[in-house]
């Protein structure tokens, strides 16, 4: 019995989000009292035993260059075999997109209950029950796992990632890899931008800005903050900004520490991919736009006039001149 | 070629979300049924461009569900497919769910199994996967575009920070989202038919859930916004900074 943190990669590095998953598998590890151990499938860059910062002792890798891409079948395979070959039984993934590809055929396949979009430690008190955002993250849910094995997987920017003294083993595994179906023909990446799912901070543009060649404000405000660009569904359909930053409930749905949100009004289908952001900052010149009402911060105004001032108050903040 | 569509009812969008019951179930008063948006806009509506442009692919839609379910398939089947299967239970479970869909795409030999990226109310993001393990067949999720050549599928699929482009065999399980087909409406002769296409009801077939919801609860309400006057964006930032720790 032990706990199999699964990690993912992105270009050979570990991602942000699988060092969440990692201090989240640790802590629930030591709920059951028992161990955790992360499992690498592929090639990595990354130093591996670094990950015993985050609480795991040990690091099973699978190092074949196939699993470099995601063939879901194949991954869903090779982590069940490694499961069984390590006797562990609560599997963690991160719910990103390998997660949500991967995690419930590998639940499917050991016939283990899942909780996907988890959002806190499970409560092993009286049973296993593990709360997740339900109804677009309007409202939660605290669901049991009744089966011995146990599959969830964590919301990105849900658990605070914590790293202290430690290195793991490593541990290379002998497992069959069967040959993949899916065949990986292309790759378009924006390369040096932050991923949406994984930033801390938005920055978000809506209607309210124009017209596309009104974005420097925006673009402006993210940099100084390191921040990702995001936009609204009107913004992506106008082709104003590519697709991939729209976000709200058709778009991607995000979760991070701020969310800036200039001249969206703030639909209900807008707050259902935002409303897990920890605080949110609206800037609009409608003071009756319904973003305000779930809003942490305001401010009723021009976003031509109040963007680059805030740019301007950031930079002298970071001391950047 | 035979296209399976898997179809959800959920509360439409702008329903208000409330518990009933000790906060252990959903209350359904009042609330509008919908098709889960991700299974109509984009897994049917791909199904039905693909079977316009070629008439021998067959569509059928199935739905795990209760009679109060079939108002809401016949709107699907509005919008177009040749015939509807409801298995006649009830469950929140993915692993129930998805093999209850998996033995009727086993049974029937389906080429190709489409699900929306995930229900707006359970926001489980799981049967895709699990229909296709249970059917030992490929998986792509997240796929904003999709287009056939003979039994060669190509699609597009979202990865973070971009998009990745896949050819596969099929049989192929694929989960929908935005991108891969046009919204579209049903229109008077599409209601008309689907008065008449068959709807099967079949019984479950006998499986274990895994999980159980103990119960629902609503998040914590917001202190409410506190505004800043425009002309003071520098007191926004010590906020950001000092208070909300957010900068």
């Amino acid at each position: 019995m032990s706990v199999l943190i699964i990690i993912d990669k992105a270009d050979g590095q570990i991602k942000k989000s699988s060092l969440e998953v990692l201090t989240y598998g640790a802590d629930v590890a030591k709920q059951l009292n028992t161990t955790a151990a992360a499992l690498v499938l592929g090639t990595c860059t990354d130093d591996l035993s670094t990950l015993g910062k985050y609480g795991v002792g040990k690091v099973y890798q699978v190092v074949e260059d196939s699993l470099n891409n995601l063939d879901a079948q194949v991954y869903a395979q090779v982590i069940a075999s490694v499961t069984n070959q390590v006797g562990a039984n609560v599997l963690i993934f991160s719910h990103n997109q390998t997660g949500k590809s991967v995690a419930a055929r590998v639940a499917a396949n050991l016939k283990a209950g899942i909780v996907t979009g988890a959002c806190a430690l499970p409560d092993v008190s009286n049973g296993f029950v593990v709360k997740k955002t339900v109804f677009s993250g309007k409202a939660f849910a605290n669901v049991n796992i009744n089966s011995a094995c146990k599959v969830i997987s964590l919301n990105p920017n849900s658990y605070k990632t914590v790293a202290t003294e430690g290195s793991a083993i490593i541990e290379t595994l002998n497992v069959s890899v069967p040959t993949a179906k899916v065949k990986v023909t292309g790759i378009n990446k924006v390369s040096g931008e932050v991923p949406l799912t994984e930033a801390e901070i938005v920055v978000s543009g809506g209607r309210g800005l124009k017209g596309p060649e009104n974005w420097g404000i925006i673009l402006d405000l993210a940099h100084v903050l390191g921040a990702a660009t995001a936009c609204s569904r009107p913004v992506g359909d106008a082709h104003w900004r590519p697709h991939h930053e729209h976000v709200g409930q058709t778009g991607i749905q995000i979760a991070p520490n701020l969310y800036i949100a200039v001249g969206i009004s703030g639909a209900i289908q807008h707050l259902a991919g935002v409303n897990r952001s920890k605080v949110i900052v609206v800037i609009n010149k409608d003071a009756e736009a319904p973003f305000f009402k779930a809003a942490d911060y305001g401010i009723v105004g021009d976003a031509f006039e109040v963007l680059p001032k805030l740019t301007a108050e950031i930079k002298k903040l970071k001391g950047i001149a | 070629m035979k296209i399976l569509v898997c179809v959800s009812v959920t509360p439409d969008t702008t329903s208000k979300i409330a518990f009933k019951d000790g906060n252990s179930k959903f209350d359904d008063a009042g609330v509008q049924w919908i098709i889960n948006p991700y299974d109509e806009w984009y897994s049917l509506v791909r199904a039905i461009e693909l079977k316009e442009k070629d008439a021998s692919i067959s569509i059928h839609l199935v739905t795990v569900g209760n009679k109060e379910a079939e108002a809401v398939i016949r709107k699907a089947l509005a919008l177009g497919g040749d015939e509807a299967t409801r298995i006649n239970a009830e469950s929140n479970d993915s692993y129930f769910i998805a093999a209850q869909i998996a033995e009727i795409a086993n049974k029937g030999a389906y080429d190709l199994v489409f699900t929306g990226k995930e229900t707006i109310d359970y926001n489980g993001s799981s049967i895709g996967g699990m229909v296709a393990e249970l059917m030992n067949a490929p998986y792509i999720s997240l796929a904003t575009k999709f287009e056939l050549n003979g039994n060669m599928a190509t699609v597009t699929r979202e990865i973070e920070g971009g998009e990745e482009i896949n050819e596969v065999v099929l049989p192929l399980v694929v989960s929908c989202q935005k991108g891969i087909a046009e919204q579209r409406i049903p229109n008077m002769r599409g209601i008309m038919a689907a008065r008449t296409k068959t709807l099967h009801v079949v019984e479950p077939i006998v499986i274990d859930a895994l999980t159980n919801v103990v119960n629902y609860e609503m998040p914590p309400a917001k202190a409410g916004v506190k505004l800043v006057d425009a002309d003071n964006v520098a007191e926004l930032v010590r906020l950001l900074h000092e208070e909300a720790k957010a900068i």
